[in-house]
């Protein structure tokens, strides 16, 4: 009985097994992908909180030191870097609300879960991108 | 049947000794920071690129120098406790694990002390 059994995996472990879904070939599911953004997007928020302590310390600091601020931020990089930090603080606000529904007991079913979060990702870009054609209406020559 | 004692169980505290503290610390900071977020937003953007004297004028008035005290401080807490648990998921070598939980503790007092003081400073 046990050397049958034996032979019979040996058998069946020879043969080509299918393999579990792997992240690299499977279509990433809506509640994955805004999950790992939700992760990413905090990151981005954590090493952001240089960038807001830099501005304060800056505009502690002097008129000179604001005016180094100032000027990378105006830059393309700095506005990229901005852009950035908008869109990161407006993803994880709005998925950080569909968090807290979770929490609570809303909005589990999968196609639910799938809606909320493609609208959190359009609604953030949208935020992102409104905020900025705003400030750069408004402000024109700052910015 | 349950092997665990009444202690144990009365105490709440579970495997990882803590309970859901960590969880209610994370919501209730996240709730607090919802409206702050938005209002901090929409300072940055009207703010960067004006100049010092505007900053500083914007800053000095406690309507606006309160909340974004409140918004570096419970951002800092927050912060701690988000990436405390992406440390604790990713790195699993013990040393280095501790070593990055502690950083990330002092990352977090420091930046919310350099921010606060700086902020302090101005508004006074």
């Amino acid at each position: 009985m046990v050397r049958f059994l034996m032979a019979n995996l040996a058998k069946t472990a020879a043969r080509a097994r299918p393999l579990s879904p792997h992240f690299q070939i499977y279509r990433w599911p809506v509640t994955m992908v805004t999950s790992i953004i939700h992760r990413l997007t905090g990151l981005a928020l954590a090493a952001g909180t240089l960038l807001v302590a830099w501005w304060l310390i800056a505009a502690a600091s002097g008129p000179a030191e604001y005016d180094i601020f100032s000027a990378v931020a105006r830059s393309v990089v700095g506005q990229l870097v901005l852009f950035g930090f908008v869109w990161s603080l407006a993803y994880h606000l709005l998925n950080g609300i569909r968090h807290l529904a979770w929490d609570v007991g809303y909005g589990f079913a999968v196609p639910t879960a799938n809606r909320t979060g493609v609208l959190v990702v359009a609604l953030s870009l949208f935020a992102a991108i409104g905020a900025f054609a705003y400030a750069y209406a408004m402000k024109g020559v700052h910015l | 049947m349950s092997t665990r004692t009444p202690l144990s169980r009365v105490e709440g505290l579970g495997a990882a000794h803590s309970g859901v503290g960590h969880f209610w610390r994370q919501r209730v900071t996240a709730v607090a920071l919802a409206p702050l977020a938005i209002w901090f937003a929409v300072i940055a953007l009207s703010l960067i690129g004006a100049d010092r004297d505007t900053a500083v004028a914007f800053l000095r008035m406690p309507f606006n120098a309160v909340p974004l005290g409140l918004f570096i401080v419970i951002g800092a807490i927050h912060m701690a406790l988000g990436v405390q648990v992406v440390i604790e998921d990713y790195i699993h070598h013990e040393g280095r694990k501790i070593a990055l939980l502690v950083l990330n503790q002092f990352f977090a007092w420091i930046v919310a002390a350099a921010s606060l003081f700086s902020l302090v400073k101005i508004a006074l």
